[in-house]
């Protein structure tokens, strides 16, 4: 036994030094969807960073697919964005094909037999969906590289995940949180819009005071359910001073189902 | 060298003759091992490579400089090579990294222009935006890198965009990694020139509401750019090992493209007796 340890040993020191290349890279960012009862949140930061290098300040992560359906990607970024692009591609052909946009599901199922393709050169992306499904209900589905995915009520992914998923768990699951006997455990994936984007903002801030690769500026897209008030994210004073929302006109005929884009800036430090 | 015996009067191989004194990293060869047999090796290094390319947006335009060294691993080994390249009439290319891999790119891009002319010859055809030639390099660096075997730059494309009246600022490597802001830098650049033209560019633009520099939406005249542009190329000779006192400065406006003549900085090299900030001075 000692014999073929000290052989390859040896053979570890008389391999040649080679100048690798590798291919894949961190682009750090941080992603974040939380879904509600008839409405559906997805953000993104806007920082894109590669070691202790800003690239740029403003770098999209965030994709509006249909009417009712948004995709963020983190990761590395080339791969993300090349990602996004086929993505698209077949969203493209699936309604030239069907006359109908692809529904939320069957995105989440596309997704991740696109990411199972490339199971042996993955594309190093971590996706999250948000949208609404069928049914009118908001719904969140993470992704892994190779394309495990689940429907949860909320997922933060990327730099700042391992910040951000302890608070979410607390805050949207509920978990540690005591509730009297007469009270039962709200059921998660119910909160207000306010509520929401209230941990939704509070999250990136407090992810970029912590987070050297977080930062810049914040997108978040607010996805409304078909016939859904949108009066408390439009209205005046619904929303934290800073903080703007734009709405996103339909990218097909239109359902009826609404997105608006709310934005504000972080820290650039 | 070889000096062994039984290699006397034998002729040398093109790559023995130029490794004559093993000046790194001329004494690196393909590995020749155990290891090395087996499937094809794409995986390669740069060897003469182009140091920082630098780029910042102004009025009415976008400016790009680049120095004139190809080095040879340590050696300043070619002086006047130029790594700004005009491709069309309004957009410029700025390349860092391998100089053949540059090379290569330019006779790629040099075709592609050349068939879209023929086009627009014939045809109401419009010629390739600085966005479309953005594109195009993207995906090559990207369709390179998902072969493993990359095109070992990093590169600035400058141009100036009808459509949307304004300049075009773009970088993209070999990894297919894209981002567009309103100052880059390559490479070194990205640590000692990012932080200058930066700093200038915001001085006057302001930040807007994702973070992105130009709130204010007043850039840098041409003049103030050229300076902070010159600034830069000051320090990265001081501070950058692999630079040299020569460089040229490219402006894309509506008007086109205009490379200058290479230029010097004035340099000072004088004994620091003033200076404090810098070592043991307690005073």
């Amino acid at each position: 036994m000692a014999l073929f340890a000290a052989s390859a040993q040896q053979e570890a020191v008389a391999a040649p030094i080679q100048h690798r290349f590798d291919p894949y890279e961190d682009n750090g960012g941080t992603i974040l969807s939380i879904a509600g009862a008839d409405f559906s949140v997805i953000a993104g930061d806007t920082r894109q960073s590669q070691g202790y290098n800003i690239q740029t300040r403003y770098a999209r992560k965030v994709w509006q697919l249909t009417d009712k359906v948004v995709l963020a990607t983190n990761g590395f970024a080339a791969d993300g964005a090349n990602f996004v692009k086929k993505v698209k591609q077949r969203l493209e052909w699936y309604e030239n094909a069907h006359q109908k946009q692809m529904s939320i599901k069957s995105i989440a199922r596309m997704i991740q037999t696109m990411l199972y393709a490339k199971r042996f050169f993955p594309y190093y992306v971590y996706n999250i969906l948000g949208g609404i499904e069928e049914d009118g209900t908001g719904a969140v589905y993470s992704f892994d590289p190779v394309g495990s995915y689940e429907r949860e009520a909320c997922r933060a992914a990327g730099a700042a995940q391992s910040l951000i998923q302890p608070f979410l768990d607390n805050q949207i699951y509920f978990r540690n949180q005591t509730f009297p006997a007469d009270q039962p455990k709200p059921i998660p994936g119910n909160l207000p819009l306010g509520t929401v984007l209230g941990l939704v903002i509070d999250s990136f801030t407090s992810a970029t005071e912590r987070h050297i690769e977080v930062g810049d500026g914040l997108e978040m897209y607010v996805v409304m359910a078909k016939g859904r008030a949108v009066d408390d994210l439009t209205s005046k004073g619904a929303l934290p001073e800073g903080v703007v929302v734009e709405e996103l006109g339909p990218l097909g005929e239109g359902g009826g189902e609404r997105t608006f884009l709310v934005r504000r800036t972080l820290k650039r430090d | 060298m070889n000096h062994h015996p039984a290699a006397w009067g034998q002729p040398l191989t093109a790559h023995q003759q130029f490794d004559m004194y093993s000046t790194n990293p001329m004494g690196m060869s393909a590995p020749r091992s155990a290891h090395s047999h087996g499937p094809v090796q794409n995986t390669q290094w740069p060897l003469v490579t182009g140091t920082s390319v630098i780029g910042i947006k102004y009025e009415g335009g976008v400016m790009l400089a680049a120095d004139n060294l190809a080095s040879y691993g340590s050696l300043a080994r070619f002086r006047d090579i130029e790594r700004l390249h005009a491709l069309g009439t309004h957009t410029i290319l700025g390349v860092a990294g391998d100089m053949s891999d540059f090379q290569y790119l330019k006779k790629e891009l040099d075709g592609l222009l050349r068939e879209e002319e023929t086009l627009t010859l014939t045809d109401a055809h419009p010629p390739l935006s600085p966005n479309n030639l953005y594109t195009f390099l993207a995906n090559l660096f990207y369709a390179r890198r998902n072969k493993i075997n990359p095109l070992w730059n990093a590169c600035l494309v400058g141009g100036w965009d009808f459509k949307k009246d304004e300049s075009f600022l773009g970088y993209v490597d070999l990894l297919g990694t894209t981002y567009t802001a309103p100052t880059l830098a390559t490479g070194f650049g990205a640590h000692i020139a990012q932080p200058l033209l930066r700093e200038a560019y915001e001085a006057k633009a302001g930040v807007d509401l994702e973070g992105r520099p130009g709130a204010d939406g007043r850039l840098l005249t041409a003049e103030e750019a050229e300076a902070v542009i010159d600034d830069c190329m000051k320090v990265l000779y001081y501070r950058d090992a692999r630079s040299i006192n020569k460089y040229q400065v490219a402006r894309v406006t509506k008007d086109g493209v205009s490379i200058s003549e290479s230029k010097s900085s004035e340099t000072e090299w004088m004994y620091a007796e003033g200076l404090r900030g810098y070592g043991g001075q307690t005073q």
